[in-house]
C-alpha cells in the first residue's frame, strides 16, 4: 500500500493520455458487459434447458402441427415421466409491434418447468377461469397490466369461431422466474379453450415437452418416440431441449459467435492501446527508473510496481466500464422495452470480465516491465548526461 | 537518525584492490579502470578529480554498487560487494549508500517530501516514522518550508538540497556525489558544498565527490586525482 501514492502519481503524469486510455478501456468493457447481457437474452433458454427434458416436434418443421392424441402414446414410452404440449399462438397486444409469446397449454406445463414460479392463489384463479391467462411479470410490467384486466390479443394465425382474429382473455394471475434467466415475457392460456374456440386445426398441437427419468437415456428414448410415429402422416423429431433451443436460436444467427468476434476485436485493440500507453510511460521515465534502481529498488520490485501500475489502469477503466454497464442493465432494464425474454449480466460473464481486466493489466504491463528490469542503470544515466 | 544495520567499524570504510573495468564499444574494448587500488578511511571527505574519461564516475558507480567491475574487489565496511547478487546488491545500496547526482534526478511527479521518502519505502518503517525522518532530513538541508513543492517549483540549488535530503534520509555510511555542483551557479554550489561539509563533519558521513571544479574539490579533506583509470597522485587539503 505504501507504493500506491507512487503508482498513482506515475499514472497521472500525463493527464490527457491517462483520460483517453481510461476512456478507451471503459468503453470496451462497457461494450463487453452490455453485449454479454444481450447474448444472455438470446441464449438464456439454453442455460435453463433441462437435461431431463426432451422436445418432440413435427419432423418437417416446428410450424407443422402434431395430433394431440400423441400425448398418451408418448407417455407410454418407458422412461417418460410426464408429457405436456404447447402451441405457438403468435399474438400481439393492440399494435403488431407489441409481439408476445402466447401459448395455449395445460397445467402440467408448470410441473415440467419448476423454474417458473407461480403462487397457489394465482394457479387456482387460472383453473377457475376458462378464458384466463397467466402473464409473466416482464410483460405485466412492460404494459402496466393488473390481475383482472381484460386482455385482447390479436393473432395472425388463429382466427376464432366468431370470425375474429382478436381473442378476449382475462388476466387470472402472474408468474415469475424462480431461477435467473427464465423468460417471463410469455402469456399462457388454457388449451381446452383454444381448441374449442379456434376456427380450424382442432386437436392439433405445436410440440410436446416431456420429462424423462434418466438424461443418459435421452437419445434412446428420442429414437423410440420417433419410431412410434415413423411412416405416419405426422412423423416426429425428438431431441433434448437444449439441442431444440440451439436449433431455434440458429434461425436468428449465431449470437455467441458474433459476441465473441466483437469482444475479441475490441479486446485485442485495447491491448495494443493500453500496452502502448504503458510502453510510452515507461520509456519517457527511463532516468527515473535508473534512479529508483540506484536508490535500492530491486528488479523484481520495479517489475512488480510497473505491473501494478498497469493493473491499476486496467482496473480503474475496466471496473468503471463493467460497473456502468451492469448498472445500466440492472437499473435500465431491457432496452427493447420487453422484447427480450431475459436481460441481465450473467455472473459467469461478470467473472470473465474481471478476469479479462486482470489479464489486460498484466499483459499490457509485461513488456515495459521486462524492459525496465533489463535497463542498465549506468547506461541510462549516461544517456541523460 | 538511527540505522538498523551498521557496517563494520573498521577505520577504513572503503577498500578497493586491483580494480579493472572494461567497456565494450562495438568491436573495441575500452579499459576505463586499470588495476586501481584505493583505501578510504571512515569519515573522510574525498574529492576525485581528473580529466573526462579518467574513470572517476565509473569508480563512483562501482563503489555505489550500480555497476560491476571486470575484475578486482571492492570491500565497503568489511563487506565485499562486487560478488553480491543483484537483489542483495540492491538491498545493500538501500541501506548503506546515498547518491547525489549532478542533475538531481528527482521524480517530477512527486513533491519534495515524497521524493525524500522514496528510499524509506524500502524499509519496514511505518508512515509516521517515515514522515518524521523525511522532515528531519528536509530540516537538515533547510527546506522544511518547501516540503510540498514539486521539483518544477524549486530552484536548482533547492532541488539539489532535496537530492541530498533523499541521500541522507536512510542514514547511510557513504555519500557518493557525482558533480553535485556541476549544474549550479557559484552561490548555490557553495551552499551545497557547505551542506556536504556539514554532513561530513557533523554527521560523520564519509563523502566521495567527483568534480571537475577545483573550488569544490578544495572543500574536501583529501583530493585524489585520476588519469587513465589509475590514481595519479594524492594531496591533502
Amino acid at each position: 500500500m505504501k507504493f500506491l501514492g507512487l503508482l498513482w502519481a506515475n499514472l497521472r503524469r500525463r493527464k490527457t493520455r491517462l483520460i483517453v486510455t481510461l476512456l478507451s478501456i471503459l468503453v470496451a468493457f462497457f461494450l463487453y458487459t452490455y453485449l454479454s447481457a444481450v447474448k444472455t437474452a438470446f441464449t438464456s433458454g439454453l442455460d435453463i434447458a433441462g437435461a431431463d427434458r426432451l422436445v418432440t416436434i413435427h419432423k418437417v418443421s416446428l410450424i407443422q402441427l402434431l395430433p394431440v392424441s400423441y400425448a398418451q402414446r408418448i407417455a407410454n414410452v418407458e422412461g417418460v415421466e410426464q408429457v405436456v404440449h404447447a402451441t405457438w399462438f403468435g399474438g400481439y397486444y393492440q399494435d403488431p409491434r407489441n409481439q408476445l409469446g402466447v401459448f395455449p397449454t395445460t397445467e402440467a406445463y408448470f410441473d415440467i418447468y419448476p423454474e417458473i414460479g407461480i403462487s397457489d392463489e394465482h394457479m387456482q384463479a387460472w383453473r377457475r377461469d376458462r378464458t384466463g391467462v397467466l402473464v409473466g411479470m416482464a410483460s405485466m410490467n412492460r404494459f402496466g397490466w393488473k390481475v383482472g384486466d381484460k386482455l385482447p390479443i390479436t393473432t395472425s394465425i388463429w382466427g376464432n369461431k366468431n370470425g375474429s382474429d382478436t381473442w378476449e382473455f382475462t388476466i387470472a394471475g402472474t408468474y415469475d422466474a424462480a431461477k435467473e434467466g427464465v423468460d417471463t415475457t410469455a402469456i399462457i392460456f388454457h388449451y381446452d379453450y383454444f381448441n374449442e374456440a379456434r376456427a380450424f386445426g382442432q386437436d392439433m398441437v405445436g410440440w410436446y415437452i416431456l420429462r424423462i427419468d434418466n438424461p443418459d437415456r435421452a437419445e434412446e428414448i428420442s429414437k423410440e418416440i420417433d419410431a412410434l410415429f415413423a411412416n405416419s402422416p405426422y412423423e416426429t423429431k425428438t431431441s433434448p431441449e437444449k439441442a431444440f433451443m440451439q436449433g431455434f436460436m440458429s434461425q436468428i444467427g449465431n449470437i455467441g459467435a458474433i459476441f465473441i468476434a466483437v469482444v475479441g476485436v475490441v479486446f485485442f485493440t485495447l491491448l495494443l492501446v493500453a500496452g502502448n500507453t504503458m510502453a510510452q510511460s515507461v520509456r519517457e521515465r527511463t532516468p527515473e527508473i535508473a534512479v529508483l534502481k540506484a536508490l535500492g529498488f530491486s528488479n523484481p520490485r520495479i517489475v512488480t510496481m510497473l505491473l501494478a501500475e498497469s493493473l491499476l489502469l486496467a482496473v480503474l477503466g475496466g471496473g468503471a466500464g463493467l460497473g456502468l454497464a451492469w448498472w445500466m442493465v440492472t437499473a435500465g432494464g431491457d432496452p427493447t422495452g420487453g422484447y427480450l425474454p431475459a436481460f441481465f449480466v450473467a455472473s459467469g460473464d461478470l467473472v470473465a470480465g474481471i478476469a479479462m481486466i486482470l489479464f489486460l493489466g498484466l499483459a499490457a504491463g509485461l513488456l515495459p516491465a521486462w524492459q525496465a528490469a533489463r535497463l542498465n542503470t549506468v547506461e541510462a544515466f549516461r544517456k541523460v548526461v | 537518525m538511527q540505522q538498523a544495520t551498521r557496517l563494520s567499524d573498521d577505520a577504513t570504510l572503503v577498500r578497493v584492490a586491483d580494480l579493472h573495468k572494461q567497456f565494450r564499444r562495438g568491436a573495441e574494448t575500452l579499459d576505463v579502470l586499470n588495476g586501481l587500488t584505493l583505501d578510504i578511511p571512515r569519515g573522510e571527505f574525498l574529492a576525485l578529480m581528473g580529466p573526462s574519461g579518467s574513470g572517476k564516475t565509473t569508480l563512483l558507480n562501482l563503489l555505489g554498487g550500480i555497476d560491476r567491475p571486470t575484475s578486482g574487489s571492492i570491500h565497503i565496511g568489511g563487506q565485499r560487494i562486487d560478488t553480491l547478487s543483484d537483489s542483495a546488491l540492491a538491498r545493500w545500496r538501500s541501506r548503506h549508500v546515498g547518491f547525489v547526482f549532478q542533475l538531481y534526478h528527482l521524480l517530477p511527479v512527486l513533491n519534495a517530501e515524497k521524493n525524500v521518502e522514496l528510499p524509506l519505502l524500502l524499509t519496514g518503517l511505518g508512515r509516521k516514522e517515515r514522515m518524521t525522518r523525511v522532515h528531519a532530513a528536509l530540516e537538515l538541508v533547510g527546506l522544511s518550508d518547501r516540503a510540498k513543492h514539486k521539483p518544477a517549483e524549486l530552484s536548482g540549488g533547492q532541488e539539489q538540497r532535496v537530492g541530498i535530503a533523499r541521500a541522507i534520509v536512510t542514514d547511510p555510511d557513504l555519500l557518493l556525489c557525482d558533480e553535485p555542483t556541476g549544474d549550479l551557479d557559484r552561490k548555490s554550489g557553495d551552499q551545497i558544498l557547505d551542506l556536504l561539509q556539514a554532513m561530513n563533519r557533523e554527521q560523520g558521513k564519509t563523502v566521495i565527490m567527483v568534480t571537475h571544479d577545483p573550488h569544490a574539490a578544495a572543500r574536501a579533506s583529501r583530493i585524489q586525482h585520476m588519469n587513465k583509470g589509475v590514481l595519479a597522485d594524492a594531496s591533502e587539503a
